[in-house]
């Protein structure tokens, strides 16, 4: 059957061009556009037409034997073609925004390159069928991250990068010290939509080792996740170029890492059987707590990027947290939350990069009055802030709304208030930035009306930055207002959910 | 104590002061001798195994194997002496002609 | 087909012969290209007889007629049948990156000698008669060190003493063998198996031969010899060395280890020789994590993998049948991978070092903007010695990991994975260095202050061809890795023969 190469034309629709732009020099501005965005847009127009075969329930599989006795396995079904639509989608926008960004640096050649490969990293953790395959592409996404964290090649650009590698390398070897322990348990686990038979077989006669297996798994992935206390190389890594960090922050790494936690419970252990081991409360707790720590820690920083770091550990958690709790709404709430935190985090990065290219303004306290100057990023920026609150219209609400209402379904009343506090918490550091962006005074400063980026166009900031800004910013407000369509993302979540308990 | 023993015991502390020597002292010229003192152990062991079985009629093929060795260690001495040389001719025209040489 | 054996030995002594003509008398223009073409053929030759081994089993040859212990036997296994594949594979692609200069070889007199080496190691793989091994290992190791010599002046003396120990390890090891065969009375490699009931000779005999091998391949803490030798050789001939050369005397060793001690298994001494293995895997590493010289990184690295390799010994001696297999197949994995992962990196470090005229890692900064090829080389390389999927040396290491838990040896999993981390460690490092900018003020202060006394020499660019040789190597360890089950059924193929 040819689709049975549909996977494999996903990964090289984005490892194609890494390895062409790899090649190239740092002037062939052209080709190296016209190569990456050409794989962008294919990829974008691929992973859309495979909707319909999805909502229709068909899975498309691609196996090879890869180590002995375990196959090399990439799948599409729903919850992975969720997650490769986010990240197509996004990777499209981005890149986009990255050409912009880096116009006339150096090395953009070995940027590109990069960037494209850890988006194939991205795409192949979402395609894993098992656990293996999944630690492939885990590994792949640090080292392709590494080099485009510690691009700028300062001092703190490397130490950062290295801070991040040491995490990610030590998350990496725990989680692979699971994986084997588990094959060797069990044998070679594939996901399956309720768990894996073979591990439940293995929860029920050594209920010990399945636990604590389950624990290294979890560990591995939580550094990744930016679950305390992992979480501390994350704000270290904010000295990437915020490309790079919009990328990092939606869909890349920390991605990945709650993709993997969301694979691991419910691909599999299963969500009834982790429930069984009792491995689910310790997970909600420490989900809990981040979502609280990381909103306070948000609230003591004034750099921008600094700030949208923690608040990404706390949102983050939001996701951790609903797969934890047993109920299919929470469950969509969590599913649904990967694609809504992606929209809102990746549009205030992209405002936070640029009001840091036009204007030079790098905190919070440097925001006043920026809505006469910038309106269409400031009004970005505030959506993305409004979604983060959770207030509505914007997809935020919709994840916390479902998250809220699983809990109470699930009877387990004290997530409500964590969501509360977190959303206070969200409000306390976000809202008054929103406020003296609109109605404060202008400050004075030097760098107010030296708009390097823009002279040609009669728009506030370079249009390559602008426009993908824009688009993320829409589309995280489309989604929360057409949640309640029969084809909305958050649809598509619950279909996603009711698999894994069906 | 049969002969053979006594010459297996003999081979075998040969090798060891041999090869010690070899590992300890610096002069090459002398770790190549301790070398070969090292070698002519192994290969006196090797003899005295060949008449353990039958002391009157020695086995051929340890014997071979000696003579092969034997060939193997002067070509090896040969080259590491030549590279001895070079060594030595890079010395003395680094820093001149060693005084306390012989 | 069993008519290819004799070829993959004969072959390279004819082009050894033909180019140290045309080396000592001209033209010497073709010297390079003879060699090479030598090298291709004997590669092509490895394909032919892993491919039968592949799908037939194993390959046995006895040449002269005369019966045994006399004649000359020749044999292929699966495990023989990949180390020719490696060697040639190998070999031939630093023939390309050797071809790029003379200055890389030191000299005309490199083609030769790596025939001569070749036909050593070729020698090793496919005698099955331990006579024949020993004679093979002298051969092999008078080629290296003779290639080792040709690093100059300063690569003298290293050369020497890695020939006067690699001699004492080859009398060791005939010490050995004249046990075995007093014991058994037979030198056949693999009928010495069917002969033995274990007891005290054999087990001094394999204790002598295990210490003369483990000198040859730089076990720690026999590993003195090795950084000197491998790091001061020229360019073309460190990856030869660390890639291929401790190769032959650990092929050798896992040979007498599975053979000899079949049913009576030393399992202490298995246990001995996988906890020194560990310490040289951590210990190479933290060594390696401390040069300031690149090359010296990536010769302390091969210390440090030689270590892995010992694992070997207690999985497969002391695990049962299924742990043994698995580990069987992960050593030797790992084994491979590391021959192509080393020649990338040593390729690469020659590169650096051939471009600035120094491997100071100091001088080397920011060396990655100028060339990017070698180091994305070195970086791949490095990933792949530190067993980051898909590489091949994944598999192996998952493999050791899985016979680990399987046999209930789990000591050996931290060993496994901080080593892996270690490993990782040290290529971050010299990336980072790579990597890092610094202007010509620093530098020159720099200077002022003592820390190193000559400015950078000018760095100037390196040939197309010196370039991409590693870049394929590095490459070839991820899509070997995505097909490793190929390379796995091959090893199985000498399982027959191999006594697993």
């Amino acid at each position: 059957m040819i689709y049975q190469w549909i996977p494999l034309v996903i990964l090289a629709l984005s490892l194609v061009p890494a390895t062409i732009i790899f090649f190239l020099r740092d002037d062939q501005h052209r080709p190296r556009t016209g190569v990456n965005m050409a794989g962008a847009t294919l990829k974008v127009v691929l992973v859309f037409a495979l909707i319909p075969f999805a909502v229709a329930g068909e899975t498309i599989e691609f196996r090879a034997p890869f180590v002995p006795g375990i196959d090399f396995l990439l799948r599409i079904d729903p919850f992975a073609l969720y997650f490769l639509t986010l990240s197509s989608v996004l990777w499209f926008l981005t890149t986009i925004y990255a050409i912009g960004y880096l116009e006339n640096s150096p090395h953009r050649s070995r940027f590109f390159a990069f960037f494209s490969l850890c988006v194939t990293a991205t795409s192949g953790i979402a395609l894993s069928g098992n656990l293996v395959t999944f630690l492939v592409f885990y590994e792949l996404l640090t080292l392709a991250t590494y080099p485009l964290v510690a691009h700028r090649q300062t001092p703190e650009a490397l130490a950062g990068a290295r801070t991040y590698l040491r995490y990610t390398m030590a998350g990496g070897v725990v989680l692979l010290l699971g994986v084997v322990w588990l094959t060797a348990v069990a044998g070679p686990v594939e996901f399956a939509d309720r768990g894996s038979p073979q591990v439940a077989e293995l929860a029920h006669e050594q209920p010990g080792t399945a636990a604590l297996i389950f624990g290294l798994l979890i560990a591995g992935l939580a550094v990744k996740a930016a679950l305390v206390p992992l979480h501390t190389w994350l704000p270290k890594a904010m000295v990437a170029p915020t490309p790079v960090s919009a990328l990092l922050h939606a869909v890349a790494v920390v991605k990945a890492g709650v993709f993997g936690i969301a694979l691991v419970v419910n691909g599999v252990f299963g969500v009834e059987v982790a429930r069984e081991l009792g491995v689910l409360a310790p997970l909600s707790a420490i989900a809990a707590i981040t979502i609280v720590y990381g909103s306070v820690q948000a609230l003591r920083q004034d750099g921008i990027k600094a700030r949208l770091a923690y608040s990404t550990v706390s949102q983050l958690s939001y996701i951790a947290l609903g797969l934890t709790i047993p109920s299919v709404i929470a469950m969509t709430g969590a599913v649904a939350h990967i694609v809504n935190q992606g929209l809102m985090k990746i549009t205030l990065f992209f405002c936070a990069g640029l009001l840091a290219e036009t204007l030079g303004v790098k905190k919070f306290s440097q925001l006043s009055g920026l809505g006469r100057r910038m309106p269409l990023t400031c009004a970005a920026f505030t959506v993305g802030a409004l979604g983060m609150i959770g207030l509505p219209p914007v997809a935020g609400f919709v994840s916390k709304w479902y998250l809220g209402l699983g809990a109470l379904e699930a009877d387990q009343a004290w997530i409500l208030g964590i969501l509360l506090l977190s959303s206070i918490l969200n409000a306390a550091y976000f809202l008054p930035a929103v406020y003296s962006m609109w109605w404060g005074e202008p400050q004075t400063d030097p760098g107010w009306n030296s708009s390097v980026a823009v002279k040609r166009t009669r728009l506030e900031a370079a249009p390559a930055l602008l426009i993908p800004t824009m688009a993320t910013a829409g589309l995280a407000v489309a989604v929360g207002v057409f949640a309640g369509l029969d084809v909305s993302s958050v649809e598509l979540a619950r279909v996603i959910a009711e698999r894994f308990y069906a | 104590m049969s002969r053979a023993e006594l010459f297996i015991i003999v081979g075998v502390a040969l090798f060891v002061f041999g090869a010690a020597r070899m590992l300890l002292t610096g002069d090459l010229i002398r770790r190549v001798v301790a070398l070969n003192v090292a070698g002519a152990g192994v290969f006196l062991i090797l003899m005295s195994l060949a008449t353990v079985r039958d002391a009157s009629e020695p086995d051929p093929v340890l014997h071979a194997l000696v003579l092969t060795g034997i060939v193997i260690t002067v070509s090896i001495t040969g080259f590491a002496l030549a590279l001895i040389r070079r060594i030595e001719r890079t010395e003395i025209v680094r820093s001149g002609p060693r005084e306390s040489d012989g | 087909m069993a008519n290819l054996l004799p070829v993959v030995v004969l072959l390279p002594l004819v082009g050894a012969i033909l180019t140290s003509l045309t080396t000592h008398l001209g033209p010497r223009r073709l010297t390079p290209l003879i060699s090479t073409v030598t090298t291709a053929l004997v590669l092509a030759a490895g394909c032919a007889v892993a491919f039968q081994v592949g799908s037939s089993g194993p390959l046995m040859l006895v040449l002269g007629g005369w019966e045994t212990p006399v004649a000359i036997a020749l044999m292929s296994d699966g495990f023989s049948a990949a180390m020719l594949l490696m060697t040639a594979g190998v070999g031939l692609v630093v023939c390309v990156f050797a071809s790029a200069t003379p200055e890389i070889t030191g000299g005309y007199w490199f083609w030769p000698l790596w025939l001569f080496l070749l036909a050593g190691l070729n020698a090793v793989y496919v005698s099955a008669d331990l006579f024949n091994t020993y004679v093979a290992l002298e051969l092999l190791t008078v080629a290296a060190v003779a290639l080792v010599a040709l690093g100059g002046r300063a690569a003298l003396l290293p050369a020497l003493r890695y020939l006067l120990i690699a001699v004492l390890g080859s009398l060791l090891f005939l010490l050995g063998v004249a046990l075995v065969y007093a014991e058994t009375g037979t030198l056949a490699t693999f009928g010495a198996a069917e002969e033995t009931t274990g007891g005290l000779v054999l087990l001094v005999a394999l204790g002598v031969m295990t210490l003369g091998l483990a000198i040859k391949v730089a076990l720690f803490p026999l590993h003195s010899w090795l950084p000197p030798a491998h790091a001061g050789a020229p360019a073309a001939v460190s990856p030869l060395m660390s890639a291929l050369v401790i190769k032959a005397a650990f092929f050798v060793l896992a040979r007498m280890w599975i053979n000899l001690s079949q049913g009576s298994a030393p399992t202490e001494l298995a246990y001995v020789l996988g906890a020194v293995g560990s310490v040289a895997a951590l210990w190479g590493a933290a060594l390696a994590l401390r040069q300031s010289k690149l090359k010296r990184v990536v010769a302390y690295s091969t210390v440090a993998q030689v270590g892995y390799f010992f694992l070997l010994f207690p999985l497969v001696i002391a695990g049962d049948g299924a742990a043994s297999a698995l580990a069987w197949e992960g050593a030797l994995v790992f084994l491979f991978a590391h021959g192509l992962a080393k020649a990338a990196m040593f390729m690469a470090a020659g590169s650096f070092a051939h471009a600035h005229g120094t491997d100071e890692l100091e001088q080397l900064r920011g060396a990655a903007a100028r060339m990017p090829v070698a180091s994305m080389s070195m970086a791949i390389a490095g990933v792949s010695l530190a067993g980051l999927p898909p590489t091949l040396a994944f598999v192996g290491k998952w493999q050791l990991l899985h016979a680990s838990i399987e046999s209930g040896q789990w000591w050996w999993i931290p060993v496994l994975l901080i080593g892996g981390l270690l490993t990782f460690a040290y290529t971050a490092r010299v990336l980072r260095i790579l990597l890092d900018t610094e202007d010509a003020d620093d530098q020159q202060a720099k200077v002022e202050q003592g820390k190193f006394t000559t400015v950078r020499t000018d760095y100037h660019p390196i040939p197309q061809r010196m370039q991409y040789p590693a870049l394929l190597l590095a490459v070839l360890t991820i899509v070997l890795g995505l097909r490793s089950i190929d390379l796995t059924e091959l090893l199985q193929a000498g399982a027959a023969m191999g006594g697993l």
